[in-house]
């Protein structure tokens, strides 16, 4: 499975990396630090899963996500969110934006590998 | 004269960063005493900043000494650092955006509607963070297993959002 992960902290990407390793995802791991750079390797490069922040600079994660949806080349490549915004309405925003799934900072391995799973089986 | 910053501006903070640092960094950090930041001497060497506006308008520091940070961020990545450089930099901040986020998550529950900017991390030996004239600015210190740091509060309310 071929998995972009974005985020601009490189400590998340390296920790989010590292754990899809761990739980057996690690076969192909793309790296973007921001919606904008993500949705140029999209451009060029089939996903079968993405992994983005919410708060990053250029181009937040809501913005990615809508871009995503909104473009036919990729709009039905699963999404999960993982950011620090933890509220009810972020979630509910979230998901209206087109997000398949939603992981709150910090998440252990197991929550990752549950939600990837989710939005995998989703996608079948 | 400043405004007084109220308990219940400061306590999800607290409880934030004992959370966040508990999970991410396995330590066990112990409170002190708060105090107003123009009684605190305390000094750091990297600092993570994160901004605040909604029902209140201000900032949150994360502060370590060199020799503390270096510990929190091995345990927090899981590889171990040897100085303050760049990546080391990147974990401070996303320490400090977990905590804020943790917090907003807290204020949310309250019912007060916060927004966080993205991190900005501060670099430099003995530094202090500067609050604008007029911002209440609490500063409460931790203990630790592997030393002291500190969270500096800087809020207003904003009535404006009321």
């Amino acid at each position: 499975m071929r998995i972009i992960t974005v985020d601009d902290s490189s400590t998340m990407r390296r920790i989010i990396k590292n754990t899809l390793k761990r739980i057996g995802y690690g076969d192909e791991i793309l790296e973007a630090e921001n919606g904008k750079e993500a949705l140029e390797i999209l451009e060029n490069t089939d996903v079968d899963l993405i992994i983005t922040d919410w708060n990053m600079p250029v181009m937040d994660g809501l913005t990615f996500v809508k871009k995503v949806r909104a473009n036919k080349k990729f709009d039905d490549v699963p999404i999960i969110m993982v950011t620090t915004e933890a509220a009810k309405e972020d979630i509910i925003t979230a998901l209206k934006a087109g997000v398949n799934n939603y992981i709150v900072k910090p998440f252990t391995p197991q929550v990752l590998k549950e939600k990837i799973e989710a939005v995998m089986g989703l996608k079948d | 004269m400043a405004a007084k910053l109220s308990v219940e501006w400061i306590n999800p903070f607290i409880e934030a960063t004992e959370e966040i640092l508990n999970t991410v960094a396995m330590i066990e950090p112990k409170r002190g005493k708060l105090a107003l930041k123009k009684d605190s001497t305390v000094e750091y060497d990297v600092s993570g900043i994160i901004g605040i506006t909604g029902e209140a308008v201000g900032s949150i520091a994360l502060s370590f000494p060199k020799k503390t940070a270096l510990k929190v961020v091995s345990n927090f990545t899981g590889e171990e650092v040897f100085g303050i450089d760049a990546d080391t930099a990147d974990a401070i901040g996303e320490l400090t955006n977990m905590i804020a986020g943790r917090a907003k998550k807290i204020f949310s529950d309250k019912g007060i509607k916060l927004k966080i900017s993205v991190p900005n991390v501060v670099i430099g030996k003995n530094h202090t963070i500067a609050s604008p004239k007029g911002t209440p600015t609490i500063v409460i210190p931790f203990t630790s297993e592997v030393g002291d740091f500190a969270i500096q509060v800087s809020l207003v309310p904003n009535k404006s959002e009321d």
